[in-house]
């Protein structure tokens, strides 16, 4: 969103250290007809709110403005996932107005409601029905100001295209605009009204274009980087070369010498500040600073055996029936362990924020997923109330979870005191990976059995800093347990399991529970002499799961065998927080040189109603090649608390080589409301690609990524072996 | 030593005193406040601060401003004329090529050099030639129609 496409904002009155009352907070908006609607569970809003200054029993709200405009505050915000369109079609549709006539203002702390952040796919999930209401609502309201205004009762009425109009007589009709002009009514949402049925959806459900692509083609889109502000001063900060490490001595006297430099230091923090971003860069390489060494000793090879030696007690995720009662019906029993390393965001817009101070008032432009969350970290570092401090969201270049941190804006915010000026702080590639809260390292164990019939009669699972989510088992197991060992986020450091700093990427828990359950599905369907797809089919009773594994294998064309076939195919099926998936691939294997070539992946997805088909696909995709990185390349290096890779040189995510023919196929399920679609097509990518392989070479990898060289190294053990058929799958390594 | 520094921008002439080994990214984003091309990795690895200098696509995160002296620099921001998206613009649009679009003006510009030498390229050509242009939201496959659908649209301008 462009800076100047935010209603003017009435500083005096939006930053008073009073509390709001709802007549301020609503005059802030200028007139025209105002409905506010409350998202998910109002207490907890309430309790978290308090204080803010915000009203507290809502949390969104549209507005009809009086040029007929129709705006919708939020505070999630953009970040590639798309939610300004399809947020915008559902409005639109509810509401009867064309899908330009709505503009969508978001994460800004003074004009939108309170929000916890952008993350988990949620906003479509769970944002867009009390929406959809709220329009629903707005259009009753216009109705009813219709009848007023055409001295007519309101079964008389339709409403069409921004416009009311006489059922009988289309041409005696009144326009938003016409019935916004000159009132201020305000309306909260109490009861539900009906909405429409989706069969009568003329813009939701149909394929809509990014609203924000002119803006992003143009250049004109600002990112917080982008941001330009007269006195402006970039600073760069001095960053220990390792985790753990503490600073010893510095000396700065040859970057004070350079000319126009400011040096600010505060207690840990030295920064560099000058009006151009890269002799604030060449000041910082002329400080000349020593560290004592960082106290962690572990690195890459080390670290699965260091995760499971610092696990603490499990506990119960879901459990059902009698493990013991389960093993003894067991014919066939397995024993696996799955790995992977700690992956990074590798957002292409680094954390950047610019804070402007101006009294005991913060102005913040911030590349965040949860400005709400920025808000109260700067209000606090500066001793401002919250409502003193305003977090505007620009356009966000990928945030995947990576930005719901934001130490970058309090960084800014230290500085912006500190100096006088306003300041502009936008990490290096370098301390974007340094910094970065990584997806963890983490290490999945699965004994399971099957009994004579091929049927799964245990499962016992044990998940180490993965994180819970996606590990329930979705197949008919009668007697399972899972257990986790501590979850997907910590600061890293001093007692924590990791050396830094971990956190939510992109379907978090799942990309790795899902690696782990569906390669070790695979594992037991070759004991039971199955195809992977009738193994499946026989060991599930949900029939939603059924239909998606059927419309992929539809469309992906191709019978499965018995693996390994040679053939080189995969499969991998999930159920991501509502969302079921399938996907199938179609994979080539180097032998000589370990490399893997995806050469094709289909998707089906049952993501409940679906508002922008176009939307959905582009995600679909996104997931597919943003996954094939952590399946293949993706690893964070480290020792001693270093990170090794520090650039793209390095750390190698997809590229344009990389694209493997795409389909998608959504699966119409039209009854369930909408679920969330930027993260489930992303988390069965580590399973359907090391099925694919083992069905190509007869070779199993139990660590992502699985990289030529760890390829190798399987497929070298694999020779070793006598060639006894019937032995158990290699084992894996930990490398 | 700072020198003066003459070059064209989007076609207005630019004049600067500057130090000559600083690198064009950060005059056209602070000296010029053409924020527009974008710093991604600082270090020539994945694209996103592409612009044409003579036409030629560089790396201008990596490409001193003395070299630009005497020369024709143009940015995203000087690809539309007279307020008219270039065929590369709406074609991006049209295929949905982009999501977060903070990689868009550096692959913008990069295929905009690559029709300039190959008015017609296959997928393949341009698969090779955009290598280096790195994606994180994963628009590969709508990037590579988006370049045929635009340069069919030049070729029709042309004849
Ligand atoms: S910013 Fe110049 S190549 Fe990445
Ligand atoms: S569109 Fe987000 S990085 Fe390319």
């Amino acid at each position: 969103m462009k800076d100047d496409e935010y209603i003017p904002f009435n500083e005096e009155k939006g930053t008073e250290s009073i509390k709001l009352d709802r007549r301020e907070f609503l005059k802030l908006l200028g007139g025209g007809i105002i409905i506010s609607f409350s998202v998910g569970d109002l207490f907890a809003l309430q309790q978290r709110r308090r204080g803010s200054g915000y009203p507290e029993d809502f949390n969104a709200y549209l507005r009809i403005g009086e040029d007929g405009r129709i705006s919708c505050f939020t505070g999630k915000i953009e970040m590639g996932q798309g939610i300004i369109t399809s947020l915008a079609q559902m409005l639109a549709e509810e509401l009867d107005v064309s899908l330009n006539k709505v503009d969508m203002v978001m994460g800004d702390t003074a004009l939108c409601p309170w929000d916890a952040g952008t993350f988990g796919s949620r906003s479509t999930k769970y944002f867009g029905p009390p929406l959809r209401q709220a329009a629903a609502e707005a259009r009753a309201v216009m109705i009813q100001l219709a009848a007023e205004h055409l001295r007519t009762s309101e079964e008389n009425l339709i409403s069409k295209d921004g416009m009311i109009l006489m059922r009988k007589k289309p041409k005696i009709k009144v326009s938003y605009a016409q019935l916004a002009k000159g009132k201020k009514i305000e309306r909260h949402l109490e009861k539900k009204p009906q909405i429409k049925h989706y069969s009568k959806h003329t813009i939701s459900g149909k394929p809509a274009d990014r609203s924000d692509g002119r803006q992003k083609v143009t250049g004109e889109a600002k990112f917080a980087g982008d941001i330009r502000l007269p006195g402006m001063l970039f600073a760069r900060i001095l960053r220990p070369p390792a985790h753990g490490a503490n600073l010893k001595n510095v000396d700065t006297s040859d970057a004070e010498r350079m000319k126009d430099i400011q040096i600010i230091r505060d207690n840990d923090m030295i920064a560099v500040l000058h009006k151009h971003r890269d002799v604030a860069d060449k000041a910082l390489g002329l400080i000349k600073a020593q560290f004592e060494p960082s106290t962690s000793k572990l690195d890459n090879t080390t670290i699965f055996n260091h995760l499971k030696d610092t696990a603490s007690d499990g506990s119960v995720v879901t459990e059902a029936g009698n493990l013991d009662e389960g093993k003894s019906q067991a014919g066939k029993t397995f024993d696996k362990a799955y790995f992977n390393h700690y992956v990074a965001h590798a957002p292409t817009e680094n954390h950047t924020a610019v804070v402007k101070i101006e009294g005991d008032k913060a102005t913040v432009w911030a590349s965040t997923q949860a400005p709400f969350r920025a808000q109260g970290e700067i209000a606090r570092v500066l001793g401002f109330p919250s409502q003193n401090v305003r977090v505007i969201t620009p356009f966000v270049g990928c945030g995947f979870g990576g930005k719901n941190q934001g130490p970058q804006i309090v960084e800014a915010a230290r500085l912006a005191k500190l100096s006088g000026k306003p300041v502009q702080v936008a990490w290096s590639r370098k301390e974007e990976f340094f910094y970065d809260t990584f997806r963890p390292a983490a290490v999945i164990e699965i004994k399971s059995g099957l009994n004579s019939s091929n049927q799964i009669v245990f499962w016992e699972y044990h998940n180490y800093f993965a994180g819970s989510r996606s590990s329930q088992p979705f197949y008919n197991i009668p007697h399972h347990r899972v257990l986790s060992y501590g979850g997907w986020g910590g600061r890293g450091g001093g007692g924590s399991p990791h050396p830094f700093g971990v956190g939510a990427w992109r379907g978090p828990g799942s990309n790795t529970n899902v690696f782990a359950i569906e390669s070790h599905v695979d594992v037991m369907a070759e004991a039971a002499g199955m195809d992977p797809l009738e193994f499946r089919l026989h060991n599930l009773t949900d029939d939603r799961m059924k239909r998606v594994l059927r419309a992929a294998a539809k469309k992906f064309g191709h019978s499965f065998s018995k693996a390994p076939s040679g053939k080189g195919y995969g499969i991998a099926c999930t159920d991501y927080l509502g969302t079921y998936l399938a996907t199938m691939a179609e994979v080539n294997v180097d032998k000589r040189t370990g490399e893997i070539r995806v050469d094709r992946v289909v998707c089906a997805q049952d993501t409940g109603e679906v508002i922008n088909p176009e939307g959905v696909r582009m995600q679909i995709e996104g997931c597919i090649i943003m996954g094939l990185g952590y399946c293949l390349t993706e690893e964070i290096r480290f020792k001693d608390g270093r990170i090794l890779d520090e650039n793209f040189d390095t750390y190698e995510i997809p590229r344009f080589s990389w694209l493997p023919k795409m389909e998608t196929v959504l699966v119409d399920n039209p009854e369930m409301p909408p679920q969330g679609c930027g993260e489930p097509a992303i988390t069965s990518m580590g399973a359907v690609i090391a099925n694919a392989v083992y069905d190509a070479i007869g070779v199993r990898l139990f660590v992502l990524p699985m990289t030529p060289a760890r390829l190798i190294e399987a497929l070298n053990k694999e020779q070793n072996v006598t060639g006894d058929k019937n032995r158990s799958i290699p084992l894996p390594t930990i490398s | 030593m700072e020198k003066n520094i003459h070059f064209k921008l989007n076609g207005k002439d630019v004049r600067l005193t500057s130090s000559p080994e600083r690198m064009l990214l950060w005059v056209l984003r602070s000296d010029l406040e053409h924020t527009g091309t974008k710093y991604s990795c600082g270090e020539g690895f994945c694209g996103a601060c592409t612009v044409l200098v003579n036409n030629e696509a560089v790396l201008s995160c990596q490409y001193p401003i003395q070299d630009v002296s005497g020369k024709e620099v143009m940015t995203i921001e000087g690809l539309q004329q007279n307020g008219k998206l270039h065929p590369l613009q709406t074609a991006f649009m049209q295929h949905n090529a982009l999501q977060c679009g903070f990689c868009t003006p550096g692959m913008i510009m990069g295929a905009y050099s690559l029709l300039l030498r190959n008015p017609q390229p296959s997928s393949r050509e341009i698969v090779e030639d955009l290598e280096g242009y790195l994606c994180r939201c994963g628009s590969y496959n709508r990037i590579i129609p988006a370049i045929q659908t635009a340069a069919r649209t030049m070729k029709g301008q042309r004849s």
